[in-house]
């Protein structure tokens, strides 16, 4: 069995794994980080979403969302994942966590994980997205309850929240 | 000081915390010491006689623990239950959790794997060898029905599970001599509810104590089921619905696999888990909707309906699960909308196919019928020349006219269609979005407008019991509440309502807390589990508030009365002069000789002096059974572009204006009115569950069922008139279901109007590009030839 090395939500952690393990399932059966849901088989609901680094560990790469259920444990190998239950520190939540809340932007929440941090790497690839953006760039993201129109306002306000006073200053 | 009222309060929700975490508990999140893993091998052909079976190779297979079939668990699996037998003479067919002997539909469970992880079950699956000898597939319901058809059940002699049928009025004299008479034959589509939460058991077994987890809608239900089912005492059986994710009527359900779970935890005296795939849940979990609807509506030449006949097929699938019988039914009191008529006829007949079974699916029954009259109230005002809302006008029940006996036997309390239309028109720009559809229609503009009108009422808060009972439903339509008064004042809410999304944790402390008059973070709310929730009818029918927090009110009154007379007794003061305001007893007249409830609270707890007689304790109990349904209603208005070249349907705008009685928490209406819109427009536009002929099914992933993106759905303008239902002291009504029922034919409403200059009068669900386009290919020949169509043609200049 190959012997993987993963930072989940700043955690290192060494197993061996199944080649064909899914990283979803590692995530949630191997290490108990069940906040990351799955929602399907074919990689089209996005309720598994994760933040993968591109390079080895988190430092000095990005990180971009990646469904974790197309993605095998193996491949995360010497990287970095962050889950939803990386995002907040415990005492304050992250600035899309709080938007989602604010904006009743959720209501069975079984697609909030992935939706969250879908909606991180969009505002990472456009800080500042119209209502059509958000609505393309959440695309791969599916929810049954909500109608999306608060999930929309959301991630517009986490944007408007997560732009520096200085940047707003400039944009507005 | 008195705090702002909590009931109408846009309080965010308090279940947000830990499921924007990460923090939520999924069924499938349940480990337990030594869990096995459990894997379904399902049919993968409609319809087949099982004549070989062989679980050798799997049982070989590496971390397997055991393989069962059918006929191992034929002596106990029973059969899964109907609660609703609509008919004496309903055709009821076995229905084991594991197929014995025969298959009915793609994805019937033949043999299950349990091994030590999930990995190791699925792949034992590939090594059971099934044979089936193939039957023919029941696939359409108008064959099914006839003399002579291939039969589902060889040994029932029909595919007709049951005809029901309610009368009212003089039809034959609504009909004879009736200037207009409109005939239509519509198809509501079969759709996959599809619940973001696949579904998921857990079940222990620790000696004769069994506890099951199960991402279900009704712990409740599904307790007293397993127990009538497996023999397993109902005390003995603890069901748990820890978070569960979506439900919208699929996890309203007995479902085998649950069956199937508690069996396997009885026989391996180990805990195991099952988690269906979302493939595997396209094919197993029910499906919804699957009608053929005749109407014929008869109609003076003012406009003023005579008459409907309502005559339909209702698929059942392969088998009838908890109440698949009764939806359709649920229709029959919805086919008459909010229109005046004195002649009614509603026939229904339950046809058994090789599909997977319906069941309920967000407004059940309900939105089949509103989908029959609004579809046809446009069409009779085509026909006629008038304005969509004018034609609704003259028919509809005005303001004054409350309370009203309908002509299907229910009576609606309360409700202001003019209110509600008028504040819709406003909002929509209803006049100057009509002028802009006649300047295109003027240009010949390939992008043609459309408006789409949707006036509905519903019938939900299921229900009174005594009406339930008429129409044989097996169980009452109460909700059971209690209030927990704890030492320190704090409360606790247990209700028997079963939340998956509707947000109870807060909206029930809301009124525990504006009627207790303590603050809404000294409120807990319990739900969910039959040891904290012992008494319960669970979450459906858009029936938790209506009779859920009415069962909550009457508890909080309840513990009011008796802290009343713990407090006249620690005032020395008679009882009757006792006023409770703000969380606090005073005496009338002499506000500083007062005790907070908090201190009632603490002295009852005490019980050092208590009044003569008086129990030591102020937790109360109420099981509210409604006296009738609550009645929401509303006015949906649906601008779509139609580009006649491409068949592209764009929604420009929206407008949902709804009244559901009073309201409790704005913010959790209006998401229940968005998620609701979004279902009913999917059903327009999107989703459809495919069969071949052979009845397999083609939609079994989410790449093939095209549950609509952000990408695909406007932004909604949702705003509320209030009229209170008078039924209930809350004033409230039902809102889960309201959004999915109004705006199915409002979209196709919208997409028929764009295209009456084509001679199209009907696009059948879901209205893709390539049906738009085929409609306006051959919408004037092909359409023309139906008896009384003819109203598209001859309407297209009355229309402006």
């Amino acid at each position: 069995m190959p012997r993987v090395s993963v930072e989940v939500d700043g955690v290192e952690y060494d197993d061996d794994v199944e080649p064909r393990l899914l990283l979803a399932h590692y995530l949630r059966d191997r290490l108990g980080k069940v906040g990351t849901p799955i929602g399907c088989d074919t990689s089209n609901c996005g309720a598994c979403t994760v933040l993968l680094s591109t390079g080895r560990r988190a430092s000095g790469t990005t990180s971009v969302s990646v469904k974790s259920c197309s993605v095998l444990a193996v491949q995360a190998d010497g990287k970095s994942v962050t889950t939803i239950e990386g995002l907040s520190d415990g005492q304050e939540l992250h600035p899309m966590q709080q938007a989602f809340h604010e904006e009743h932007a959720l209501q069975c929440g079984y697609c909030t994980p992935g939706m969250i941090m879908a909606a991180i790497d969009l505002l990472r690839e456009n800080p500042n997205p119209s209502e059509e953006e958000v609505r393309e760039g959440l695309e791969g993201n599916l929810c049954r309850c909500t109608g999306y129109q608060n999930i929309v306002r959301a991630v517009r306000r986490a944007a408007g929240d997560m732009r520096s006073p200085a940047e707003e200053g400039v944009t507005s | 000081m008195t705090a702002a009222p909590e009931i109408g309060s846009a309080r965010r929700r308090t279940e947000d915390a830990r499921l924007i975490t990460g923090r939520t508990n999924w069924t499938d999140n349940i480990q337990l010491p030594g869990l096995l893993h459990v894997a379904f091998l399902r049919s993968p052909v409609s319809h087949a006689r099982i004549t070989g079976v062989d679980v050798s190779g799997a049982r070989e297979r590496p971390g397997v623990v055991a393989v069962f079939t059918g006929a191992d668990l034929a002596d106990e699996q029973g059969s899964l239950p109907c609660a609703w037998p609509v008919t004496e003479d309903m055709v009821l067919p076995d229905h084991p959790p594991v197929a014995v002997n025969e298959v009915r539909y793609v994805g019937e469970p033949v043999a299950v794997v349990v091994a030590r992880d999930r990995y190791a079950a699925a792949d034992a699956l590939e090594a059971i060898d099934i044979d089936y000898e193939p039957l023919p597939a029941v696939t359409d319901m108008e064959e099914a029905i006839k003399e002579g058809a291939d039969l589902v059940h060889s040994d029932k002699g029909t595919n007709t599970s049951y005809e029901w049928i309610y009368e009212a009025g003089d039809l034959d004299a609504a009909f004879r001599d009736a200037p207009v008479v409109i005939e239509r034959r519509y198809v509501q589509q079969r759709l996959i509810p599809t619940a973001m939460e696949p579904r998921a058991v857990v079940c222990s077994a620790v000696g004769d104590d069994y506890t099951l987890w199960s991402s279900t809608q009704i712990p409740h239900i599904l307790r007293l089921m397993l127990a009538t089912v497996t023999g397993i005492p109902e005390h003995r059986l603890r069901v748990i619905a820890p978070d569960v994710g979506g439900g919208f009527g699929s996890k309203l359900q007995v479902y085998g696999e649950e069956v199937v779970c508690l069996l396997l935890a009885k026989r391996l005296g180990r805990p195991v888990k099952w988690t269906e795939s979302r493939s595997e849940g396209n094919m197993a979990v029910h499906h919804g909707r699957g009608q053929i609807q005749r109407l014929s509506l008869a109609a003076d030449s003012d406009g003023r309906i005579r008459g409907l006949k309502v005559d339909l097929l209702a698929d059942m699938g392969a088998y009838l699960m908890l109440v698949t019988p009764g939806i359709p039914i649920l229709g029959a009191f919805m086919f008459n909308g909010i229109y005046k008529m004195d002649a009614y006829s509603f026939k229904c007949a339950g046809v058994f196919t090789t599909k997977t079974p319906t069941d309920a699916y967000r407004g059940a029954g309900r939105p089949e019928a509103t989908y029959g009259i609004e579809r046809m109230m446009d069409e009779l005002a085509a026909e006629l020349s008038l304005d969509p809302l004018e034609v609704r006008r003259r028919n509809w029940i005005t303001h004054d006219e409350f309370p009203y006996d309908t002509v299907s036997g229910l009576t609606y309390d309360s409700g202001n269609y003019e209110a509600a239309t008028d504040k819709a028109t406003e909002l929509f720009e209803y006049d100057k979005l009509r002028a802009e559809q006649a300047d295109r229609r003027d240009r010949g503009d390939p992008v043609q407008l459309g408006i789409g009108v949707s006036t509905f009422t519903e019938m939900c808060g299921l229900a009174p019991s005594r009406v339930l009972g008429s129409l044989s439903y097996g169980a009452g339509g109460w909700e059971h509440a209690s209030v927990r008064v704890l030492p320190s004042g704090k409360i606790e809410v247990v209700t028997g309502s079963s939340a998956h999304g509707q947000g109870h944790e807060t909206a029930w402390a809301q009124i525990a807390a504006d009627r207790l008059g303590v603050p809404f973070e000294d409120v807990r709310v319990l739900h969910g589990d039959t040891s904290i929730s012992p008494r319960g009818m669970d979450t459906y029918g858009s029936r938790s508030l209506a009779v859920g927090g009415v069962a909550l009110y009457n508890a909080c009154e309840k513990v009011i009365d008796k802290a009343r007379r713990m407090a006249a007794h620690l005032l020395e003061a008679d009882e009757q002069d006792i006023e409770f305001a703000g969380g606090s007893f005073s005496v009338r007249g002499v506000p500083e000789q007062a005790r907070t409830l908090q201190e009632v609270s603490l002295a009852v707890f005490g019980a050092h002096d208590l009044p003569e007689g008086f129990e030591p304790s102020l937790d109360s109990d109420a099981t509210h059974d409604p006296d009738n349904f609550s009645f929401p209603h509303g006015t949906h208005l649906c601008a779509a572009e139609v580009d006649t070249e491409t068949g592209f349907v764009k929604l420009r705008t929206y407008v949902a204006v709804d009244d559901v009685g009073s309201v409790v928490n704005p913010l959790i209406v209006e998401g229940q009115v968005h998620g609701g819109l979004a279902q009913g427009i999917a059903q327009a536009l999107y989703e459809e569950a495919v069969y071949d002929a052979e009845g397999n099914l083609t939609t079994t992933t989410m790449a093939d069922y095209l549950v609509p993106s952000a990408g695909d759905l406007p932004t909604f303008t949702t705003d509320r008139t209030e009229t209170p239902a008078t039924t209930n002291p809350l004033g409230v009504k039902g809102v889960g279901e309201a959004g999915t029922i109004a705006s199915t034919p409002a979209v196709v409403n919208a997409i028929v109007d764009a295209l009456r200059p084509y001679g199209v009068t009907d696009v059948p669900m879901p209205c893709t590009p390539e049906r738009v386009w085929q409609a306006v290919r051959g919408g004037t020949a092909e359409r023309s030839t139906q008896p009384g169509a003819g109203g598209g043609l001859g309407s297209a200049g009355g229309e402006a």
